[in-house]
């Protein structure tokens, strides 16, 4: 059976007729085209799908997009600004090398900014803790800790 | 050259704000006008006859446009080898041969009709270990080769071996020895971005597919060869990379889901695309494969080793990939790492019902140099020396031709262990047990390319266009290691403009020179080497045509700036008589005459020149290709002989560990490494590629392998197959570049690619040694195993 559904999407809104199994990402990428939204697992297991919903970091490969219904939904492709702009944590990802084949980290991205966007003043553990979910093959983290890092200073320096 | 304007700078990747902005395309987010989804059905059994396959139902499913098994379509034989079918008939010899396939409007709709297909088989007994696969009358995997001969026994026809010197005499010059049986698992490369394709035929037969590769012209030949056999001789493919998802060797050979693809394209006339899920990822595509190692070196009484003994075999699986040559790569630290004058070096490869396998960052060298330095460790024990001068005592120097005819061009090995003892503060912390332990191990590698086929060449076209840009077509992969990076430097550097007139393609076969492929840590070694001889190249010609054309342009200079200023006066510098090609400077993108006044108005811009070299009669727009085989040899490898690399990468890792002895669980306090990288192109990217490297290492040592029971893959997703986390990695790693500037490296660098990952285990295990007293020899090194060991004690 096909429902309609309407939520905000990166701020308007939007509406979608669905399939009661179908996920938060299948909607996201096959229907709207928004293919920021990586599908790494497909399993809840690596955190590549992370999108925010009502703040929150979830899993978009879990979570069914009748649930979407009424809320707020921010993917990628919401952070950047106006005329090609980098958010600030996505800028702090390019500048401190925590990008390498790029797979994870759009919901790397997303991740940090459901934690910065509560915790403005993270410790590394709470970054750690924060990244739990995400995998990455390629960086080690080490790089993708300091862009957070960095992301916050600025973050909190910003008027 | 030491002046560099770019070389050694942090310039960031040309295509991170896209990945950062979800703007990349990976395979995944790719779609062709009518394209149709295609899924692969797999073996129920590990070996089995296939009696009959029943495609009816899935045919008469709505919204299938093609189902295809060995039965109705042309035999596509893979592999170097070629033991392997793009489709199975008859026989199945692993869970993961591929017996039908379906193309279908939508993926359900795809899977669904897989569901419907029925096989019946009659199974066979199976082989499941390399040991059993040796055993007089073990069942045979293949019944014939690939020219239809009767085979004997499960043993492939690949022979790598090494003597040198004279292993009695090396025997008897021991005062002490030590052996040691080693053993490495399955392990998957795990790219965060799962493998897929798409191929499409145009009406004239050709062959367009994007695909996730590292190998782009290989996969063409390959390719061609398949459209050959399905009747399409001299028709051609054009392969094109996405952006891809990770590589680390998963992408060096082509894949059975690349040719069933083809082959469902070409029935259904329509594009079709073939993307695995993870769990596929896990159980259908070829691992890191496995090893048993048995070695035994002996050393004097001054601790200078007198021989090496290894002996590795390899099970592998079904059929043939380039996991079965990791022996070509094994023997560099077995007959080169440290200097040791008599060396016997075999190895042997054998057929079992397993998952064949392929290539993973390393090649051989993470499996052989854990067993070569954790037995370092036990040989040092035996001869009760410390590790880390035993290590010294035996380090390899610059200028020394190994015993496999290695030309050590450049060797920072010494720096890099006592860069590692002095961050570990070795000498306070080594021995001391009491459940904490120190650890080193060294690692060399190829680091000037890797000769393994005829060719180890890569071309590269620079096109210089009307606004100062140059555009570059290259057939190296960037995977996220960061290719385009050091690329674009190296461009800027070179032709002295500035990286952000550097554009690099996309890489496509269509229009980018050949390429041998992006492994054996040859990125950027490559990359660097020919973009310095295409900018010469460019130089040459602009500066050639500046004699003419520079001194008008710095005549409207001046006469524009006394336009403005009457009284404006130009220096007394005969421009015309200076303007000689071999006075001119190209430089962030202005050309100027090198003895020249110091003006703004002295200077033109490159883009203004190419305009008038472009924009006169018989005009000319400026492009230079070039096409570079390095100085090495394809070594002898039935005899174990030959230069393969121009110049060879060295380092050392070390790891201060802590070991519960309840549990059996390991803690990384820290670790750290220091690596001969040559020369620092990249800080940051480089960085990247050793602290991810030295995660994989992680990952190898203390918990990544593929379970299988019977040839079944048991822990196919990330919850039962662990990579390492952000938890994982939460220690701090001291990382030390070392720089030897090496003379065939460009810019005098060396590849890294690889090496991050080399010595991490053995440097884990000795800690772990060093820490409780026991060695584990079976990775990965489980708590269990540690606690076996420890109840053993
Ligand atoms: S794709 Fe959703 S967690 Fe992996
Ligand atoms: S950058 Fe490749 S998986 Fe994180």
């Amino acid at each position: 059976m096909r429902i309609n559904i309407s939520f905000m999407l990166n701020g308007s809104e939007v509406v979608v007729e669905v399939e009661g199994h179908h996920r938060l990402i299948d909607v996201l990428r096959d229907q709207l085209g928004l293919t920021g939204t990586k599908e790494g697992c497909g399993k809840g297991e690596c955190g590549a799908c992370s999108v925010l919903v009502d703040g929150r970091a979830v899993n978009a490969c879990l979570y069914p997009a009748l649930e979407a219904e009424g809320r707020s939904v921010t993917t990628i492709e919401g952070l950047r600004g106006p005329n090609n702009e980098l958010s600030t944590v996505q800028q702090a990802f390019v500048d401190q090398g925590a990008i390498q084949c790029g797979f994870c980290t759009p919901g790397m991205i997303m991740s940090a900014k459901a934690l910065l966007d509560s915790n403005p003043d993270p410790t590394e553990e709470e970054i750690r803790s924060a990244l739990l979910g995400n995998l990455c093959r390629c960086t080690g983290y080490v790089q993708i800790v300091e862009a957070v890092r960095q992301a916050a200073v600025q973050l909190r320096d910003k008027p | 050259m030491t002046d560099f304007h770019y070389i050694g700078k942090e310039t960031k990747r040309p295509a991170g704000p896209d990945k950062a902005a979800g703007k990349a395309h990976y395979i995944h987010d790719l779609v062709r006008p009518g394209m149709l989804f295609g899924k692969i059905k797999f073996s129920e059994h590990p070996h089995a006859h296939i009696k009959n396959i029943d495609i009816s139902r899935a045919e008469r499913l709505p919204g299938v446009k093609a189902v295809i098994t060995a039965y109705n379509t042309p035999e596509l034989r893979i592999g170097f080898l070629r033991d392997n079918f793009a489709l199975k008939k008859d026989k199945v010899r692993q869970y993961r041969d591929e017996v039908a396939a379906v193309a279908a409007t939508d993926p359900e709709t795809a899977e669904e009709a897989i569901r419907l297909i029925t096989v019946e088989y009659e199974p066979l007994p199976g082989i499941f270990s390399p040991h059993d696969a040796l055993k007089d009358g073990a069942p045979l995997v293949h019944e014939t080769d690939a020219r239809g001969r009767a085979r004997s026994d499960n043993v492939l026809p690949l022979r790598f071996h090494h003597e040198s010197g004279d292993l009695e005499v090396g025997r008897s010059a021991a005062s002490h020895s030590a052996e040691g049986e080693f053993s490495t698992p399955l392990v998957q490369q795990c790219c965060m971005g799962t493998a897929g394709c798409i191929a499409e035929f145009s009406m004239s037969n050709n062959l367009t597919i994007w695909a996730k590769t590292q190998i782009p012209f290989l996969a063409q030949r390959d390719f061609n060869r398949a459209l050959s056999d399905m009747g399409l001789g001299g028709r051609n493919t054009r392969v094109i990379v996405p952006t891809l998802g990770g590589g680390f060797g998963s992408g060096l050979d082509t894949h059975t889901y690349e040719y069933i693809a083809i082959l469902l394209a070409f029935q259904t006339g329509r594009p079709v695309k073939i993307v695995y899920t993870r769990d596929e990822e896990f159980a259908f595509l070829s691992p890191r494969q496995s090893t048993h190692t048995r070695i035994i070196q002996g050393c004097d009484s001054e601790g200078r080793l007198t021989f090496r003994h290894v002996e590795v075999l390899q099970d592998n699986g079904a059929y043939t990939s380039w996991g079965a040559t990791y022996p070509s790569v094994m023997m560099l630290p077995a007959t080169s790492l440290y200097r040791v004058p008599n060396v016997y070096f075999d190895s042997k490869l054998v057929y079992t019902n397993n998952t064949y396998c392929q290539a993973m960052r390393g090649y051989g060298n993470p499996e052989l140099t854990w067993a070569l330095e954790s037995n370092m460790d036990e040989l040092a024990g035996e001869a009760g020396i410390d590790p880390a001068d035993f290590r010294m005592i035996n380090c390899n120097e610059p200028g020394e031709t190994t015993p496999m005819g290695l030309k050590v061009s450049t060797c920072g090995l010494k720096e890099c262990l006592e860069s590692v003892a002095e961050k570990l503060d070795w000498k306070k912390k080594h021995g001391k047990g009491k459940r904490r332990g120190v650890g080193m191990a060294s690692l060399m590698h190829v680091g000037g390319s890797g000769r393994i086929y005829r060719s180890d060449a890569s071309g590269l076209i620079i096109k210089l266009d009307d606004f100062g840009n140059a555009n570059v077509y290259y057939g190296g992969i960037e995977m996220g290691q960061g290719l385009h990076t050091f690329l674009t430097q190296a461009v800027a550097e070179a032709l002295g403009i500035r990286p952000e007139n550097v554009i690099i393609n996309p890489t496509d076969t269509g229009t980018c020179p050949w390429d041998v492929g992006t492994h054996a840590s040859r990125g950027a070694f490559m990359a660097g080497n020919t973009a310095i001889l295409a900018a010469e190249k460019l130089r040459r010609r602009i500066f050639e045509f500046a004699e003419e054309l520079f001194p008008k342009e710095v005549a409207k200079n001046i006469k524009k700036l006394q336009k403005k200023d009457p009284d404006f006066k130009a220096p007394d510098f005969d421009v015309a008589a200076a303007a000689k090609r071999d006075r001119f400077e190209l430089k962030d993108g202005f050309i100027f005459i090198k003895d020249a006044p110091a003006e703004g108005y002295m200077r033109v811009e490159l883009g203004r020149l190419l305009r008038a070299i472009h924009f006169r009669n018989q005009g000319q727009m400026l492009t230079a290709d070039v096409f570079y085989d390095p100085p090495n040899e394809l070594p002898d490898f039935e005899k174990g002989y030959g230069n393969i690399s121009a110049t060879y990468a060295y380092g050392a890792q070390g790891a201060e560990v802590e070991v519960d002895t309840e549990t059996g669980e390991v803690e990384i306090i820290r670790m750290a490494a220091a690596h001969d990288v040559g020369k620092v192109l990249n800080p940051q990217t480089l960085k990247g590629q050793i602290y991810g490297a030295l995660a994989q290492g992680v990952g190898y040592a203390l918990y990544e392998e593929i379970q299988s029971h019977e040839g079944r893959i048991l822990n196919p997703d990330f919850r039962d197959y662990k990579i390492p986390g952000t938890l994982d990695m939460n220690f701090p790693i001291d990382l030390e570049f070392i720089e030897t500037d090496d003379e065939y490296g460009p810019f005098g660098s060396k590849g890294v690619g690889e090496p991050g990952l080399v010595p991490t285990a053995p440097a884990i295990a000795n800690a772990i040694y060093d820490a409780v007293g026991v060695r584990v020899h079976d990775l990965p090194i489980t708590p269990e195993k540690i606690l076996a060991a420890l109840n053993k004690k």
